[in-house]
């Protein structure tokens, strides 16, 4: 049985009828793992901790204490703080670090224990490679080595979450979280031929998710279709205490509307999304798009419309202002975040320093890799005394702009579609040298973070060189569940997610 | 922004930039600071800065909970990583002589 190509929501019917054990699963995946090294997905991995894991959640299946998802092994971006594992974001000043406590992401999707008796029963494969503190759109930022695609090894994963993405496409897990700041679930997912979806800032908790820009970042699912992220969104999701912007009324079943036509009464059976209204932003269509993107893109249009759904142009004008806006309100968030890093309580301290002021300079300055300082620099520069206005609250001022105009563009659609990257994976080193260049590459992304909102990549065609291309998906706030209708309704008139890639055997 | 800047701000950050270094990344602040000006163009008067996706929803309420001792004695785990410890405080190089 070829498990790394079984969705999870097959796996756990496996599960459930016996027909495979967590212990036989998860060795599968451990056994991938071992022979998969070379795409550099996973940073940490301990095959013990997770046969232990899995020993357990087969003791809950036979005991008939089984949840869900119990027994399904999961891959978690090594943002995510976890017992037993190491918790690194990328980053060498964390190297060593050993969480003494799980991220409540981790603690909600694994095994119950006394602390957290909800825990979805999942068993954590390990610890995925990523950007380092998520400061990157290609993976190449990780200070262990750039994550590879698996559709094309001499291009990049995508990023921040690279190793999740590489992870589930090379089937080293069957799903993983990830984090999205500015497109980080979304873009890999894209560049990897995943789903993956970011949902409503604040429907899943922060609490131990090593923190970026903490009024951007927001976790999510990335796995193979959108009935699987609906499933773990479900598990990962929860009201927490312990995070004061963690929604109150979240908790609910995301795929409450997969097979439901969306309007009951209004739709057919070859017309499923009948009533549904697909914004085209013209902004998203503009200069600047690569011809393979827009023309696999329309297609999916098209396809939308098939399925009755009504074509409708829509217009977010400040669309090419996200990218300064947010490249001045993410470094200023991050350059206060990461001045916790001064080798006093964990992390990396220098092995020479003349005082304590030098000791926090010499161990910061080695720690940090060269993007997370430069954002470090540009973040304190903003926040400067004299800048403040003219950078910080102007973009401030302009996210609220852009807040605005999703909620014109929502009075005319009920999602918007569009590309989630300009172009497909590029070329390792290929855009590492000009800062800027990669910026701009997160132009499509990076305003639904601004405002907040769900969205949501899913594959959608592939370029002349058989590279993966995502659509995007965006909702309203709490829309997740009608998102993920709408992909998993395109995911059923098409075979896109399917594919694998030829390498990944 | 210049050289002066540039220094002025690894110093405010606690990173250390030599000569090289701070010439190598000044070009690339530069190059994103040109970026960034686009927003001056943007007329924002009479707006209020959105400082959190949340307070465009609506109030953030500061959650409050009750005033109780809900942790245990977690001291050996939270010194674990600790670059360097003594009789369970962290050790720093001598602030005051």
């Amino acid at each position: 049985m070829s498990w790394h190509n079984t969705p999870i929501a097959l796996m756990a019917k496996a599960l459930a009828a016996k027909q495979v054990s967590s212990t036989e699963l998860t060795q599968y995946f451990l056994d991938r793992i071992e022979a998969g090294k070379h795409w550099n997905a996973y940073l940490d991995v301990s095959a013990h901790l997770s046969l232990e894991q899995a020993n357990k959640a087969d003791q809950l299946i036979s005991s008939g204490k089984a949840r869900k998802l119990t027994g399904i092994p999961v891959a978690h971006k090594d943002v995510f703080v976890t017992r037993g594992w190491k918790s690194t974001a990328a980053s060498k000043i964390l190297a060593e670090y050993q969480s003494p406590f799980d991220a409540t992401v981790v603690a909600n999707l694994g095994i119950p224990s006394k602390e957290n008796p909800s825990g979805a029963g999942m068993v954590c494969l390990g610890k995925t490679n990523m950007d380092e503190f998520a400061m990157g759109s290609s993976n190449e930022n990780s200070a262990f080595g750039p994550v590879l695609n698996p559709w094309n090894a001499a291009h990049v994963a995508g990023g921040s979450s690279g190793g999740s993405a590489a992870a589930v496409a090379a089937g080293l897990a069957p799903i993983a979280t990830g984090t999205d700041t500015g497109g980080s679930i979304r873009q890999p997912a894209a560049f990897c031929g995943l789903t993956g979806i970011k949902p409503t800032y604040g429907r899943v908790s922060r609490h131990g998710m090593i923190a970026y820009a903490s009024s951007l970042d927001q976790a999510g699912p990335m796995g193979k279709t959108a009935e699987d992220c609906a499933l773990l969104l479900s598990a990962m999701s929860s009201h927490d205490p312990r995070d004061s912007t963690s929604l109150a009324d979240s908790g609910e079943d995301y795929g409450r509307y997969l097979n439901q036509a969306w309007q009951e009464g209004n739709s057919t059976a070859n017309k499923p999304l009948a009533g549904l209204r697909v914004g085209l932003p013209k902004e998203f269509f503009a200069e600047g798009l690569s011809a393979d993107v827009a023309k696999s893109v329309n297609e999916a249009a098209k396809t939308l419309e098939n399925l009755g759904a009504k074509l409708v142009e829509v217009t977010l004008p400040k669309t090419k202002l996200s990218i300064p806006v947010y490249y001045v309100l993410a470094p200023a968030e991050a350059s206060s975040n990461l001045s916790r890093f001064d080798g006093v309580r964990y992390g990396h301290r220098a092995s020479e320093y003349k005082d304590l002021g030098d000791m926090y300079q010499k161990s910061r300055t080695e720690g940090f890799g060269a993007e997370v300082r430069r954002r470090i620099l540009i973040g304190t520069y903003v926040l400067c005394h004299g800048y403040y206005d003219a950078y910080y609250l102007q973009a401030q001022k302009i996210r609220r702009i852009i807040a605005a105009d999703f909620q014109a563009a929502f009075k005319d659609c009920d999602v918007i579609l569009g590309p989630v990257a300009p172009d497909v994976a590029w070329r390792l080193g290929e855009k590492s040298k000009d800062p800027v260049q990669m910026y701009l590459e997160d132009i499509y992304t990076l305003s639904t973070n601004l405002a907040g909102l769900p969205a949501m990549s899913t594959p959608c065609g592939f370029n002349g060189n058989n590279l993966p291309i995502g659509m995007q998906l965006i909702g309203n706030y709490f829309s997740e569940a009608r998102l993920l209708q709408v992909a998993h309704q395109y995911q059923q008139a098409t075979d896109w997610h399917l594919r694998q890639a030829s390498e990944v055997a | 922004m210049n050289l002066d800047d540039v220094q002025r701000i690894a110093h405010l950050s606690r990173l250390e930039l030599n000569q090289a270094e701070a010439e190598a990344v000044l070009p690339q602040l530069q190059a994103i600071f040109s970026l960034v000006e686009e927003m001056q163009a943007v007329d924002t008067s009479g707006l209020e800065p959105l400082a959190h996706p949340i307070l465009f929803l609506r109030d953030l309420a500061q959650p409050l909970r009750a005033d109780q001792v809900t942790e245990s004695d977690h001291r050996a785990e939270n010194m674990q990583s600790a670059p360097a410890q003594q009789d369970g405080y962290f050790l720093v190089p001598k602030v005051i002589e």
